[in-house]
């Protein structure tokens, strides 16, 4: 909690964050790296589906990441709304984007999955409609970003808008149990441990780490942009009010 | 289609949607640094470091 009120210094954050930045990445660099290269030269095909299973290896992770992404934005939003950290909106608006992105990966590379697995492109199934819905959730917030140009006021209704739309989480994750559905159930992250043998688990995991890494780079990197955007509106602002004295 | 085709076009489309995140962060963070720039040399900065 202390680290957490220590970063509220957008100054301090920076200075932090600028010397995170450059690890992260680069380890997301060698980790992504080693994974693909578990993927394609020592993962197993499986016994049922194939080489096809290679696909697995960016759904998973690019699913975990679009729910890691959302919780990110819970929290900010209770960041924003509760404790008015003033860092909170700047991560928030940081990680929508990236959510959605990997929210939309995870939706093609499954339908991509699903057409020789199943025979189909799409079926609307909970697990498949919960995770589309998801994506109209991250599409509908970064339009409300846009949509109010006050960042303060753009904070409070994203914030709001988040936290409703933070139902959905629970329902994506348990739709597979909840329902019966095409979609396989739990696989990794379930009671019972994971059900993949370990010489498909392991590369999953190096993966699911390599692209968190990766995601946390762009966050950090989206949240240095954002503070650099409100000082340059400040600034413009303040450059504005100063001409326009001069001219009264 | 064979399922190299779906398998090759899943990886494709991923490193592309991946590729445009690290260019939209790379472009936005230079014209954010670009602007306090300007704003400094006309004499408005504030307090304006660069990250």
């Amino acid at each position: 909690m202390r680290m957490i009120r220590e970063l509220a210094n957008p100054t301090r954050f920076m200075s932090l964050s600028g010397a995170l930045l450059p690890w992260v990445a680069g380890l997301a660099v060698l980790l992504l790296g080693a994974g693909l290269y578990m993927v394609w030269f020592t993962a197993p095909p499986d016994y049922q589906q194939g080489e096809t299973v290679k696909i697995m290896y960016i759904h998973v992770p690019a699913a975990w990441l679009s729910l890691f992404f959302y919780m990110i934005m819970a929290s900010s939003a209770l960041g924003t709304l509760v404790w008015r950290h003033p860092l909170a909106d700047v991560s928030q608006k940081a990680a929508a984007p990236i959510g959605a992105a990997f929210t939309l990966i995870c939706l093609v590379t499954g339908s991509l999955w699903g057409k020789p697995m199943w025979g189909t492109y799409w079926q609307w199934d909970a697990r498949l409609t919960s995770m589309l819905v998801m994506l109209l959730i991250y599409l509908g917030i970064l339009a409300l970003w846009r949509a109010i140009e006050e960042p303060n006021r753009a904070a409070r209704a994203v914030s709001i808008l988040t936290l409703v739309g933070a139902v959905n989480v629970p329902i994506v994750k348990f739709s597979v149990d909840w329902w019966n559905t095409l979609h396989q159930p739990a696989s990794v992250f379930r009671l019972g441990g994971p059900t993949i043998h370990s010489s498909m688990l392991v590369p999953l995991l190096v993966m699911a780490v390599a692209f968190t890494l990766m995601g946390v780079a762009l966050h950090l990197a989206g949240m240095r942009t954002e503070i650099l955007r409100r000082r340059v509106r400040t600034l413009t602002i303040l450059e504005a009010e100063r001409l326009d004295a001069q001219a009264a | 289609m064979s399922h190299g085709f779906f398998i090759a076009l899943s990886y494709i489309l991923t490193a592309l949607v991946v590729a445009g995140l690290i260019l939209r962060a790379v472009v936005d963070h230079r014209m954010q640094v670009r602007a306090l720039a300007e704003l400094d040399a006309r004499g408005v900065g504030r307090r304006s470091r660069r990250g």
